[in-house]
Formats: C-alpha cells, structure tokens, sequence
C-alpha cells in the first residue's frame, strides 16, 4: 500500500514542477513583462535579420539538411533504446537466457549499423 | 524524517510538495545565477583576464543586473515571424528543462525528489521534448540563420541522444533499477562509483552530454562566427532569456545526472551529502567550462559523423562487456 502511494505522490510532486515550470514564464513574459518593458514597434525594428542587408526572399524554403535519414535511423535506435531499459533493470531475474537473446537482437542492428555505414548514409554531406 | 512520498495524501503532505517544488525552483534559478557568473569568471581567468568585477562586491550582482536588463527590454516580435510559435517555442523549451529535476536526488533523505520508479527514463523522454521549441523556435522567425541553427540542433541532439541512452543502460544494468535514488544505493552498496567499473561508459556519456547541451565543441547550433547565433537570432529581452535558462539549468541537470549515475550522488565519506552532491555538480560544470576555454568547434559533418560511428559503436561494446561481466559474476 505504502508503495502504491508512493508512486501517486510521485507523479503529484511531478505535476507540481510542470505547473510551475509553466507559471514561471507565463508570469514573467505575460503578466510582469507587459509593466515593465516598452513596446513601441517600428517598421524598421519588425524586419528580419540578415547581418544588417534586407533580407532577401523568405526562410520558408525547401532545403536539404540530410535530415530525414539521420531520423529514420534515430528513430530505430531510440526505440532499440527503449527495449534495452527494462532488460537491464531486471537483468539479475532473467538470467543468461535473456541475455543471450538481447545479443542476437543487438547483433541485428549492429548489422543494420553497418549497412547504413556501408550505404553513406552516416556521412553529412 | 517525515516522509511525505509513502502516506496517503493530506493537506499537510500537498503543501509540504508544493513548498518543495517551489524550493528547487529557487534553488535552480540560483544555481543558474551563479553558474553564470562562474562561467564568466572562470573563462576570464583561463584567458589572462579579470572578467565581470565592477557590479556588487567581486561582480557578484552581475548575472542579476543582466537579468534585469532583460526583463526591462522591449520584446520584437517581427513582423515576417509566425507569431504564434515564435511566442510559444521559449516555453515548450523551458518547461521539460524545471521538469526533470523533479527526479534528482540532492541529498541522503531526498525530500524533495519525486523518486519515480523510471527516473532515468523520465529524464531522457522529457529532455527530448525541449528538442521541439528550440526546432520550433527556429522555424517561427522565418529567419535563415535561425532555420540552419534549429535544424543544426535538431540533428545534433537527435544524433548523440542515442550514446547517450546506451550508455546509461550500463549503470542500469549495475543497479538493476530505473530508480535515480536505488543507483546511488546500489553505488554505495558495492562500494564504488559507477565511474570506475562504467568507465568506457562513462567518457561517452561524457562527450554525449556535452553535445545534448550544444556546448563547446558541439556549439554549432549556435555558432556565433557562422551562424550569429543559432536559433535564438530573432529572439529578444525576455523570451531569449528564457532560451539561456533552460540552457543552463540543463547544464545543472546534466551535472545532477552524472553526479547521481556515475560519481555516486550524495554519498561520500564525512561530508553532509547534499555537500557531497553540490562538489560533484560543480566539478561536472567545471569540466564544461574547461572544455569551453580549451577546445576549438568541430565541423558539422564530423560531428554527424563521430556521433554514430564512434560513440555509438562504443556504448554498444560497453554494454555488451557490461552484460558478460554481470552475467558471469
């Protein structure tokens, strides 16, 4: 019992630093700042920067940034991740059955590693 | 000691959480303060100069002044900018930034930790999520420098995010626990710090952590001699203030973290242990402001690259000799 209030007191004591954690800026950019700061917009002041030249064209292009692979690979080994955490937590309950399986699904991404190695996908360029 | 964390909920218990949480807000934002200070002052002396010393008794007002400078200067929105987001993205940055140090151990009877059963979880997943303002933040000012800055960030912390979980899984596997507070148990139960038998792990939680914070070497979401500086171009008085503190109160959680899973949190001999706890945060921060004075920025493409193969390749090895030791023993 003591365990299940210790979890709920957890989570509680949790949700008071988001609230807090909200309030601090909401309080400092919404309600304390608008008394103290100036607000006098200019034309001239509302532009965007661009090392003191007008800007030229909009910043909502396409470009590439070698992104999208470097995702999906992220993806992929965030959720191998994952698997990992609760594996290690009860490593000494499962025994070296478990662990043996973990290496031959640590091995097939290690072979997944080097296939993307091997494609050039791992090089920013 | 009293402890709130295992009785039913009462008023007395609600407001002593509260007060808490309200405690380590103060304490982050004076932590935060001072490491700034620090900083400057440490980068001044590693360079052959003073550093701030004219406002207070040493400088030490002068992170304070500069706050308030902030808080009085006008907040430009510009005009070309999606404003919505460009308001939002500071807080969808700060607020994983507090939120995570609901779960760090500061001292032996931790009354103000929340003690959650997933802490090292928790604390990867939320420091994801300030991934999102800063990307987001660059995005909404419709501005090159901050679009190259926030995708720069994007990338970079999604990249070195992946060591830096493998190479916790290591500690877990000592600890045979999630739990930040059971990890220094389990520490102090074997007698050693995580640092020695985890030492592989270790150096790549290190460089890892370092990247995640976009400090020196890894700075280039915000390198000011290419990119001005980043993703926070556009931003001004206090919302880009609010983008320095959640850089720096990550740098404090970052050090809390390292502290409590390799260096054994609060445990040592004679000191009280949130002393204990405080000298390893600061020798973490150290550390970083060190690596700032020493070394030059990488190059993106070889900082993508070290990423996945070198760190990501030696946190797997660690894990693995991690699990034959432990699975032999």
């Amino acid at each position: 019992m003591a365990h299940m209030f210790q979890y709920w007191n957890g989570y509680l004591f949790v949700t008071f630093f988001l609230v807090l954690g909200i309030l601090l800026p909401v309080g400092a950019l919404w309600v304390l700042g608008p008394l103290l700061r100036p607000h006098r917009p200019t034309s001239a002041k509302l532009t965007t920067y661009e090392s003191g030249v007008e800007p030229i064209g909009d910043a909502h292009v396409r470009y590439n940034a070698r992104y999208y692979l470097f995702a999906l690979l992220f993806v992929v080994f965030d959720v191998e991740t994952l698997f990992l955490y609760p594996w290690a937590a009860s490593f000494h309950k499962l025994g070296l059955f478990a662990f043996v399986e973990m290496l031959l699904f640590l091995f097939m991404l290690v072979i997944g590693l080097m296939y993307a190695w091997r494609k050039k996908v791992l090089e920013w360029t | 000691m009293w402890d709130w964390r295992s009785q039913p909920l009462t008023v007395p218990s609600v407001i002593a959480m509260l007060i808490g949480a309200v405690v380590i807000l103060l304490l982050a934002l004076g932590v935060v303060t001072y490491t700034i200070y620090v900083q400057r002052r440490i980068l001044g002396w590693m360079q052959l100069r003073i550093g701030p010393n004219r406002v207070g008794p040493l400088g030490l007002f002068q992170t304070i002044a500069d706050v308030l400078k902030l808080l009085i200067k006008e907040d430009v929105v510009p005009a070309k900018a999606d404003r919505a987001l460009f308001m939002l993205a500071p807080i969808i940055a700060f607020v994983p930034s507090f939120t995570v140090m609901a779960v760090i151990p500061f001292s032996a009877h931790n009354v103000f930790t929340a003690n959650l059963g997933i802490g090292v979880l928790f604390y990867l997943a939320l420091s994801a999520i300030t991934i999102h303002g800063v990307m987001l933040a660059g995005w909404a000012s419709n501005n090159k420098y901050a679009l190259i800055g926030g995708m720069r960030s994007a990338a970079q912390m999604l990249s070195y995010e992946i060591p830096l979980g493998l190479s916790l899984v290591g500690v877990v596997l000592m600890a045979g626990s999630l739990n930040l507070n059971d990890i220094v148990l389990a520490q102090q139960h074997a007698g050693l710090w995580n640092v020695i038998p985890q030492i592989l792990g270790f150096i790549v939680f290190l460089i890892a952590s370092t990247a995640e914070l976009n400090r020196t070497p890894f700075d280039l979401p915000e390198a000011e001699s290419e990119l001005v500086a980043g993703y926070h171009v556009e931003y001004t008085g206090f919302r880009f203030a609010f983008f320095m503190l959640t850089e720096y109160m990550y740098l404090f959680a970052m050090a809390g973290l390292c502290a409590t899973l390799f260096l054994g949190g609060w445990s040592g001999p004679l000191l009280p242990g949130w002393l204990w706890f405080a000298i390893k945060v600061f020798l973490y921060i150290f550390f970083q402001f060190w690596l700032q004075a020493t070394l030059p920025r990488f190059r993106v493409d070889q900082l993508m690259t070290f990423s996945w193969k070198v760190l990501l390749p030696l946190a797997l090895v660690n894990l693995v000799l991690t699990g034959v030791v432990k699975a032999i023993w």
